[in-house]
């Protein structure tokens, strides 16, 4: 039986109303369950659109400036959409940038309205503290080390009505490290923005850091969707599944 | 119970979603009003065009683009591009472009055209600014000219005016607008002068217009002519300038 969340829509608390009226008990809140498949669906367009605009120019920077005049603090080995750029390869990727910037932005308004209904209802329904704030206990290094090793042998034991000390701090580091991060550095590449917020860019050290933190923090927020998805698959797809799309588990508990 | 909370619910949902639908029918009238739509404010993309747009313009309008001291100036800053083909501009270079001429008409008291020294005995502003370009490349540079207000000055830009339009001398190439926030900014340079010296053709010389409160391909190359306007619906296919023509957004703050 798969570790479940149990997060009662009407706020009573969620096991004594489970233990009440059986089935009657959900899984995932409607606001958890809709922004997460919002987030879901814009992560996946500015994933996307943001790998084309990086492919105009595959190179990363530290400080204020970077071009194809300065050596790159890296580069990823692939073609670019633009002949200026010297990548080793021979020929040249069409250019997808209009498009892209244009949808990468239309959802990052997305995105942040969403994480802000996400994060105001979290905190308003105790969601995140009964959920996602770990105890000192879990914090302990002993006990975190042994739901790691578990979770590399693929056992997943723990209490069925809320989330493990791993995923406690994983969640909790995509939403408030990574995901203002992402938003953060995003707004620093800004001329405009910083033109008012200069502050924005100047503690990242500059233009292109924030653009280097903003791609590094992208390779975190993927690996984090390559591994949530791994778990969901793992620890039953179709419960899982069924849990964020209707609130209910398929299985009784 | 159970059902008497859901359909208070089902109620709650209703008024929300009513509310939010005629806040949003709200807020896209004041937009229009106040001259926060763009002009690309259209198509599938119009919304978000539209939200930056507008979010962007209520928190900068006097704000001034970062400068940088001196000792950052790029020691290797990237010359984008190949100046233009057309005999028109390869004479102009041959003659060191003392035949150049900005041509100034629209909505202008007095139209007319300036020369390049014209140019230079107006108000000079020198500026050390980032260019940045869309495609996450960047330089800082010293960039020196007569801020475009001060040419708009001159001519005599009537009040109605909103949009300034600006043409590259390869004009169905490179055409662009801003609106008058940006046109008369105190950064907007028709800049003639960089690094200490005269601007390099690769660059932009000799004359270019630089708005470093936006991208880099808005600070259009080798400018000829302005037009003010109060409607950019007329010029080209109407979205504001050849950049949304080919995908891109009109106005880019970020």
């Amino acid at each position: 039986m798969p570790d479940s969340v149990y997060a009662s829509e009407f706020g009573a608390s969620s096991a004594t109303q489970a233990a009440k009226v059986p089935g009657a008990a959900v899984r995932h809140t409607v606001s958890v369950r809709v922004t997460h498949w919002v987030v879901a669906l814009s992560f996946l367009a500015l994933l996307v659109t943001g790998i084309e605009i990086v492919i105009s120019h595959p190179r990363f920077y530290w400080g204020e400036e970077g071009n194809v005049n300065i050596p790159p603090l890296f580069s990823i080995p692939i073609p670019a959409s633009r002949a200026s750029v010297p990548t080793g390869f021979n020929y040249t990727l069409p250019d997808q940038n209009g498009w892209s910037r244009s949808l990468h932005f239309q959802t990052a308004w997305v995105v942040v309205a969403a994480g802000l209904w996400y994060v105001l209802a979290g905190l308003l329904s105790g969601h995140f503290r009964r959920n996602l704030l770990p105890s000192c206990a879990d914090l302990s290094p002993a006990k975190l080390a042994k739901v790691f090793v578990n979770h590399l042998r693929f056992r997943f034991e723990g209490d069925p009505h809320t989330y493990n000390p791993l995923q406690r701090l994983a969640y909790l580091l995509v939403v408030i490290v990574a995901f203002p991060l992402i938003i953060w550095t995003g707004l620093a590449m800004s001329p405009a923005v910083t033109s008012t917020f200069p502050f924005l860019v100047n503690v990242l050290g500059g233009h292109q850091s924030a653009r280097t933190l903003h791609f590094i923090d992208t390779l975190f927020l993927a690996l984090f969707l390559v591994v949530h998805v791994l778990m969901v698959c793992v620890t039953g797809f179709r419960n899982r599944m069924s849990g964020m799309i209707t609130g209910k588990s398929v299985e009784k508990s | 119970m159970n059902q008497k909370i859901s359909r208070r619910k089902w109620i709650i949902n209703g008024i929300v979603t009513a509310a939010g639908l005629s806040g949003l029918a709200v807020a896209a009238r004041l937009a229009a009003r106040y001259g926060l739509v763009p002009p690309d404010g259209v198509g599938v993309y119009g919304a978000g065009t539209t939200l930056t747009y507008a979010a962007q313009r209520l928190l900068t309008r006097h704000s001034l683009a970062r400068e940088f001291p001196r000792s950052q100036i790029s020691r290797a800053p990237f010359a984008n591009g190949k100046p233009p083909e057309l005999e028109a501009f390869k004479r102009a270079q041959a003659g060191g472009f003392a035949d150049w001429r900005l041509e100034i008409d629209g909505m202008v008291a007095h139209p007319g055209s300036f020369s390049l020294s014209d140019l230079r005995n107006l108000p000079v502003r020198s500026q050390i600014t980032q260019v940045t370009c869309e495609e996450g490349w960047s330089y800082i540079a010293e960039w020196i000219g007569t801020p475009l207000a001060s040419v708009l000055e001159v001519a005599g830009t009537l009040p109605q005016a909103k949009f300034v339009v600006y043409y590259s001398i390869d004009k169905t190439e490179w055409w662009d607008s801003l609106d008058m926030a940006d046109a008369l900014h105190p950064q907007t340079l028709l800049s003639y002068g960089f690094n200490g010296g005269d601007l390099p053709v690769g660059f932009g010389g000799p004359l270019r217009l630089r708005v470093p409160r936006q991208l880099g391909y808005k600070s259009v190359k080798y400018i000829n002519r302005l037009t003010v306007t109060d409607n950019l619906r007329a010029f080209g296919k109407g979205l504001g300038s050849a950049a949304p023509e080919g995908g891109y957004c009109w106005y880019a703050g970020i």
